[in-house]
């Protein structure tokens, strides 16, 4: 009942354009982003560090990969190496610049990504679907190889790990072992909202129109006077930008110190994972997805205990591996197009409830 | 015959010897013709006769081995879709090529991509041009909504639309680029009766209020009696008439060529 | 200068002055290319058949070796174990259709995509939960001595292994080519719903696929298992099955065994060669970066069908 939209009149096309045209909807968003600043509040450390930071880290490598694979229709398995790409890079540079602002740092290792990321869309121009996929793997061996094996990147540290060194902001500490997880939390969150709603924007104006076409029929999209190779590319700069910012702050506010493993082709495959779960081509679903992936193994993790049921580290780890992947076919089967769909669908229910009409 | 207000004008574009082939298949074989400003020009022929890869010609997608095409008064062997689309020609498609994930109003929208030009950082922000290119482009884009009388569907998904109905959102979509020349792959097809009188209310509509200038292939002989100033015929990837549609029709070897009178 | 000859002058020196060891590095790449064709070949099928691009055909292998194993190590005998291992890949094959592909006919390929993905979520934790996860030996009997032709070290196992590859390639290639059942598989392969509308029966068919699958799996998993050990490292060959599916093309079965051995032989001179020049284990990225490369200028593969778009 509370939930209408009647006398609600859209008299320019700027509000019937707007994100949220529904006046409910953008209220229960305000209040959404005002709960979230106010998280750190009341959760604990635990909650901070192991759950909600690093979701909100994946969900801005999501956006990026939904830009990319759900809008622009390009599958790629190569989002671990674009975030690996960020996060040396940050640390590159503010090592080599102590007095530049590390947030600054992320921002410039994210266009660096970007670069990286136009190269390996260039087989794009040529190559589609799955070929596409696999041509994209090598950008993930081939990226964590490099790092591995040229001690440059890590300033030739032996062990071949990157630590982030504590860098302040306004006089707080904001990474390196020093910074609180509230800190973190809140930078981390920031950033999420900001390239969020840019990410919006952008795909509901020429640039995400011209994606989406090249998705659902390229050969129209070229006839109807969109330049493929340009709208591939450019989908595949702005994607790797926001893995790349995601890999920086991925070292930099959440592990602290990184090897290359923390980057490997799983990392690729479950931000894979958060876009189909959540929902191909929509930005809330890239959200939605990664707080279904990270929650997951948590919940498994701590669920037998809860129970009083107790087993084998081991074999608990083999029965999660085993519930997680039922639950992502489970998920596939009920409703493909993701978590985002469900919830569209229960919106357009809630605004009739009760009548059925 | 309709009465129509609008001055057919010099040579548009015209097509010079064009031929096509695909490995040992001849698609189109020396073929020649104009298209005048502010006309409606039939091309006609029965299935196989190279009528969409003249238009696929036309508008660059494919490259013909000879021949060259002048368009405005330019000469060329041939051109990037990118380019044709840019120099004002649009198109519909046989079979629908609408972007079925997206909406009526996002569709259209696609078709005033080339006239948008405001960079990924404003658009990102969504921030003062940005902002009012969006808001601008969508005043126009309602126009064309209102005049195929589509309103209700705007914010539907195309993919769900019944045929009839996404055939008019591709016209649309093609309407939006404002073209100079439009190429209109059987409009008709598959509609019924109501739905053709709409269709080509519509097509009369445009060539009389805008101007535009309209190559279209139909199948129904009727439509294109009706509607066209000229007619082009095709068989056998060869021109075989070209005219108004009275001579046409009295053209023996049209008459043969839709007969199906044994050739040699 | 220097470091231009030692990258395009100087391997191809060494090549020629010792072309014993240099045979043995490519007898030994074609070996591990026969491999690569093994799995690769049961991605193909999948694909010609049903156009699922079938992930979870590594985890398959594994999954296969880890049943026989488990068995074998429970003192079931090798002749039963092996006929038990079939059946178990045939009755997944039952499964994976009746949980999974009957409710996802005619979706997106990349659901179906990721749902094979989920499977071999599934399948691994399944198998290390019923088998273990310790690294397991697996022999199964095949001869494995070593011997010289014209100075050339060869192995029993390894030509036993390369034999039963080109069998079962030649078996398969008959198979779809010359059957009327080869001929329902690719119908099915173009069009889901054309295909149960002239009454092929998509679900005999794709039960069929997939029992193959599981067996050419298990001819993997077995020759794999005997010379490194049953682990889920094994699962990983999967991932180098794909650069060896973009060279010979998603659909063709000759093209699984020639890209197999392109990739094994390819892999392992860059790896010997070139390797050390650039610090090594480059046999991670090489085969990727080779199919890159080569999809440039092929973008259908080296049997794939060349594609021509309509409008």
């Amino acid at each position: 009942m509370i939930y209408r939209e009647a006398g609600q009149f859209k008299t320019s096309y700027g509000a019937d354009q707007m994100i949220f045209p529904i006046l409910q909807d953008r209220i229960f968003v305000i209040l959404a982003v005002v709960a979230a600043y106010l998280v750190p509040l009341i959760a604990n450390e635990y909650w901070l560090q192991a759950v909600l930071i690093p979701f909100l880290i994946l969900s801005l490598a999501a956006i990026g990969l939904n830009l990319l694979t759900g809008y622009a229709g390009q599958l790629s398995l190569g989002t671990g190496g674009f975030m690996a790409v960020g996060g040396y890079m940050t640390y590159k540079i503010t090592t080599a610049f102590p007095d530049l602002n590390v947030l600054i740092a992320v921002l410039l290792a994210g266009l660096i990504a970007a670069l990286v990321g136009l190269v390996f869309g260039i087989p794009s121009l040529r190559i589609k679907g799955f070929y596409l996929a696999v041509a994209t793997l090598a950008a993930q061996f081939f990226i964590l190889w490099l790092f591995n094996k040229v001690g440059w990147f890590v300033n030739y540290s032996p062990s071949g790990t990157i630590t982030a060194p504590p860098r302040t902001l306004l006089g707080i500490m904001v990474t390196g072992p020093e910074a609180t997880a509230p800190v973190r939390y809140l930078i981390v969150l920031t950033f999420l909202a900001f390239f969020a709603l840019a990410a919006k924007n952008l795909v509901r104006g020429r640039i995400g129109r011209s994606w989406m076409a090249i998705r659902d029929m390229d050969i129209a999209a070229e006839i109807i006077g969109i330049r493929p190779y340009q709208t591939k590319l450019l989908a595949f700069a702005i994607s790797s930008f926001y893995c790349g910012v995601a890999g920086g702050l991925y070292v930099f506010c959440y592990l602290g110190s990184a090897e290359t493993e923390a980057f490997d082709i799983a990392l690729s495959f479950s931000v894979l994972f958060m876009i189909i779960i959540g929902g191909l081509g929509s930005i809330l679903g890239s959200i939605l997805g990664a707080a279904f992936i990270t929650m997951v193994p948590i919940f498994l993790t701590n669920a037998p205990p809860l129970i009083g049921l107790s087993m084998p580290i081991d074999l608990q780890k083999h029965i999660e591996v085993m519930l997680f992947g039922s639950l992502i076919v489970f998920f596939l089967i009920v409703e493909p197009r993701g978590i985002a769909r469900l919830w569209q669908i229960a919106k357009e229910k809630f605004r009739l409830w009760p009548f059925p009409y | 015959m309709t009465q129509k207000a609008r001055q057919i004008g010099d040579t548009l574009l015209k097509v010079e010897g064009v031929s096509l082939t695909f490995g040992g298949v001849k698609a189109l074989t020396d073929v020649s013709f104009e298209i005048r400003e502010h006309e409606v020009l039939a091309i006609i022929g029965p299935n196989g006769a190279g009528k969409s890869s003249m238009l696929n010609v036309i508008n660059g997608f494919y490259h013909p081995q000879e021949g060259a095409i002048t368009y405005k008064g330019e000469t060329r062997k041939q051109m990037r879709p990118y380019a044709a689309a840019k120099s004002g020609i649009a198109r519909t498609f046989q079979n629908i090529a609408l972007f079925k994930g997206m909406s009526t109003l996002d569709n259209i929208m696609t078709g005033r991509l080339l006239k948008m030009h405001c960079n990924f950082l404003l658009q990102a922000l969504y921030l003062g041009p940005a902002r009012e290119e969006e808001l601008r482009h969508r005043a126009s884009v309602e126009h064309i909504i209102d005049f195929l009388e589509i309103q209700s569907i705007r914010r539907t998904p195309v993919g769900r639309l019944p045929y009839g109905l996404q055939k008019r959102v591709e016209l649309g979509r093609a309407l939006a680029a404002e073209p100079d020349l439009l190429l209109l792959d059987e409009p008709m097809a598959g509609m019924n009766v109501e739905e053709k009188e709409d269709m080509c209310r519509f097509i009369l509509d445009v060539n009389d209020e805008f101007g535009t200038t309209i190559a279209l292939i139909e199948h129904d002989m009727s439509v294109v009696m009706d509607i066209s100033d000229r007619v082009v015929v095709l068989d056998y990837g060869r021109k075989i008439a070209d005219g108004s549609p009275d001579e046409v029709r009295a053209n023996p070897e049209v008459i043969e060529a839709y007969l199906g009178i044994r050739h040699n | 200068m220097e470091i231009l000859y030692a990258f395009f002058v100087a391997p191809f020196v060494d090549m020629a002055s010792d072309p014993i060891f240099f045979s043995e590095v490519v007898i030994g790449g074609v070996l591990t290319g026969i491999m690569y064709s093994l799995v690769a070949l049961g991605f193909v099928l999948i694909f010609k058949a049903s156009g699922v691009f079938n992930f979870s055909q590594g985890v398959m292998v594994l999954f296969a070796a880890l049943t026989l194993v488990g068995l074998m190590e429970h003192g079931v005998p090798v002749w039963l174990a092996l006929i038990l291992t079939v059946m178990v890949m045939i009755a997944l094959a039952f499964a994976v259709e009746w949980i999974m592909l009957r409710r996802l006919v005619n979706q997106e390929e990349i659901v179906l995509f990721m749902s094979t993905i989920g499977l071999s979520f599934v399948l691994q934790g399944f198998g290390e939960t019923v088998w273990g996860s310790n690294v397991k030996l697996l022999d199964v009997g095949i001869p494995n001595e070593s011997f010289e032709v014209g100075g050339i070290l060869l192995n029993e196992f390894d030509l036993f292994a390369a034999a039963s590859g080109a069998l079962m390639v030649t078996v398969l290639a008959v198979f779809f080519h010359y059957t009327r059942m080869g001929r329902a598989l690719r119908a099915v392969a173009d069009d889901h719903q054309a295909a149960l509308a002239v009454g092929i029966p998509l679900k005999t068919i794709w039960i069929m696929v997939w029992s193959v699958a599981g067996m050419v799996g298990l001819v993997a998993g077995i020759m794999w298992g005997a010379k490194s050990g049953v682990q889920f490292s094994l699962s990983l060959i999967a991932l180098k099955a794909l650069p060896v599916l973009i060279l010979g093309g998603f659909t063709s079965v000759p093209g699984a065994i020639v890209g197999g051995l392109i990739i094994g032989v390819g892999e392992k001179i860059a790896e010997i060669y070139w390797g050390p020049l650039v610090g090594g284990a480059i046999e991670n990225w090489f085969a990727y970066m080779l199919a890159l490369v080569f999809l440039l200028f092929r973008p259908q593969g080296l049997f794939g069908e060349k594609i021509i778009e309509r409008v």
